[in-house]
């Protein structure tokens, strides 16, 4: 028993970590219908403003991660005014094709400056170690990421139902074209969203240092799992991405665990199940 | 081209009209054997051009005639490959065989996924071809019993073409070969997209939901034409694993899908050419900087993209096309 419930927690926290780095994802590409597969490469940044700022300037882990917020929000609207905008009626071909050659880039780019190899991170003492309970052991990193992706889903969540801007959002979610004609702001609120979903990418990336390591292709290698996320959840949808982010996250993990030969086909398989059953996504209307 | 040209009277002479060949292709197809005679130490190079320019016009196929984005067509050239290896690995080397037979299996595939394929559009299937292509990667990589896993595979024995020509370290046959597989398939898609059911697949690029309304099946439509550039793919695929003698689990990754779609999207979609001429600049390139590290090799790649989308949306053979439409309106 004891093996089991580790293995569903360190999923479970997997998942939430996978959920931080998707959202913004799912909320932009339901928003503007924009594929931006250059998301990936926020998280990156992120995760490498804090490895930057830990071992060149020493500051302390916490410290780094609202830096990491911040620089991958920022960075992210710079892209979104200039490259992105103009491409917002293009075909999906033409975005998919704009974001991925930007990700070839930012992947090329931190291979020459930081080097192909694995960035070191020392996480504070009092994040490390682990309980034992009933036989299972909780790494005391995974807690923290729990309880972090928890307080923020609570935060998105209440925002988006709550806040004047969360309903500007929703209503350009579900029909932008009303919106538009209601006078809000579509193309700011798109900002707005982008910013903050680019910074839970970068926080996102910037926790997941700790758990999956980080070098060069990030960018790459979680950009397939982040699309899976967002198409398994359905576009558009928070609580969609929550849900697949833990599927993924769990059958990931327990793959791993039990059926190790298989490698990343269980989740490659759940996505083609579900898409096929439901070709919106799990939440998606569309 | 011919289709901006004045619209002939007849469906008959419009279809003739584009069927006829340009003299600019004669040129371009001439042009293939000047290797043999002034680049004879890149003829292994040219023969490795002959193929992706196969591969890259199975993608065009699809891509830019029935307007299906996939990310994981190396699946069936992977498939091609690794049937081709493994059949000559088993005692039977004799190369055109092996090509029917690689293109068959890849065909089976194909036509199997295309049911799943002409059901959806959008990111959905984006995302499904990208799925499909990861899932065939995982399995040759976990079936390594049969595949060599991570390692390639071991043990393929080709025999010689026609058991005369044997695959000489100068590439003489490997680019014989693959021109002459390139040029006769290259005809045989010629003629299929200036048919009426090429042009059927052009109206599905277009609009899908009023096709079936005109009287053009759109599903059936596609899960033809997805099998046949699967076939495609396969006999490239094939190829690669004749005239190298190596298949390793590259021949079905991301990276090898992806490559194609760059050589696709920097030629120009839909225009039979953009894949040939996409190819030839791609791998000479990467030839001539095959000494940058391939990290930074990626860094180009990536901005050639970005550059392409921005200025050249319909890449090379587009952008050259517009030229000459502007050269003709102000004479």
């Amino acid at each position: 028993m004891g093996p089991f419930v580790a293995v569903m927690f360190d999923g479970f926290a997997y998942g939430m970590l996978l959920f931080l780095i998707s959202v913004g994802l799912s909320v932009t590409l339901g928003m503007m219908n924009f594929v931006n597969l250059a998301h990936g490469a926020f998280a990156m940044l992120g995760a490498y403003v804090t490895v930057t700022l830990m071992n060149s300037y020493g500051w302390t882990f916490l410290a780094t991660l609202p830096f990491a917020f911040i620089v991958a929000g920022f960075a992210s609207v710079a892209f979104e005014q200039t490259l992105f905008k103009p491409l917002y009626r293009a075909s999906e071909l033409d975005q998919v094709l704009l974001t991925i050659g930007l990700v070839f880039m930012a992947v090329a780019a931190v291979a020459y400056v930081f080097g192909t190899e694995s960035q070191p991170i020392h996480i504070p003492d009092y994040l490390r170690g682990f309980f034992t309970i009933g036989g299972a052991n909780f790494a005391v990193y995974r807690i923290f990421l729990v309880v972090v992706a928890l307080a923020i889903s609570v935060l998105l969540i209440a925002g988006l139902e709550y806040t004047r801007l969360g309903a500007q959002i929703r209503a350009a979610v579900d029909n932008q074209r009303m919106a538009r004609g209601l006078g809000i702001n579509v193309d700011r609120i798109f900002a707005y969203t982008f910013a903050l979903g680019s910074g839970l990418a970068g926080l996102g990336g910037a926790l997941a240092i700790e758990v999956v390591g980080l070098d060069h292709s990030f960018a790459l290698v979680y950009l397939i799992v982040m699309l899976i996320i967002v198409s398994v959840g359905g576009l558009g949808s928070i609580s969609g991405s929550f849900v697949a982010a833990i599927v993924i996250g769990i059958s990931d993990t327990a793959g791993k665990y039990y059926f190790p030969y298989l490698g990343a086909f269980l989740i490659y398989l759940v996505m083609i199940a579900v898409l096929m059953w439901r070709p919106a996504g799990l939440f998606g209307r569309r | 081209m011919a289709a901006t040209s004045g619209a002939p009277a007849r469906p008959h002479e419009f279809l003739g009209a584009q069927v006829r060949w340009h003299p600019l292709e004669i040129v371009f197809w001439l042009a293939t054997l000047l290797p043999f005679v002034f680049f004879p130490s890149y003829l292994s190079l040219a023969s490795q051009i002959a193929i992706a320019a196969l591969f890259a016009l199975s993608l065009d196929l699809i891509l830019g005639y029935a307007g299906i984005v996939s990310l994981g067509h190396a699946a069936f050239f992977g498939m091609g490959a690794y049937t081709a290896g493994l059949v000559s690995k088993w005692g039977w080397g004799e190369p055109l065989s092996l090509l029917v037979i690689s293109a068959c299996a890849a065909g089976l595939v194909g036509y199997a996924t295309s049911f799943v394929i002409a059901k959806f559009r959008h990111l959905t299937l984006i995302m499904l071809t990208l799925g499909i292509g990861l899932l065939l990667y995982e399995a040759a990589n976990s079936a390594s019993w049969l595949t060599g896993g991570a390692d390639g595979l071991q043990g393929i024995a080709m025999w010689p073409l026609f058991n005369t020509f044997d695959y000489d370290l100068w590439g003489y046959t490997a680019y014989t070969y693959s021109l002459i597989v390139l040029f006769v398939i290259f005809v045989a898609t010629r003629r299929l997209i200036h048919s009426p059911f090429g042009l059927s697949l052009r109206g599905i690029r277009e609009n899908s939901v009023r096709m079936p309304a005109i009287g053009a099946p759109s599903e059936s439509h596609i899960r033809t034409v997805y099998t046949m550039s699967a076939v495609m793919a396969g006999i490239a695929g094939a190829l690669i694993a004749q005239t190298t003698s190596t298949v390793s689990l590259e021949a079905l990754s991301f990276d090898r899908s992806a490559d194609v779609l760059v050589m696709l999207i920097l030629g120009g979609t839909g225009r039979l050419y953009g894949g040939l001429v996409g190819s030839i600049i791609y791998m000479v390139a990467r030839d001539q900087f095959s000494g940058v590290n391939p990290q930074y090799w990626l860094f180009w790649i990536g901005l050639l993209l970005v550059l392409v989308v921005m200025f050249l949306p319909n890449g090379i053979l587009g952008g050259l096309a517009r030229l000459k439409l502007f050269a003709r309106s102000k004479p």
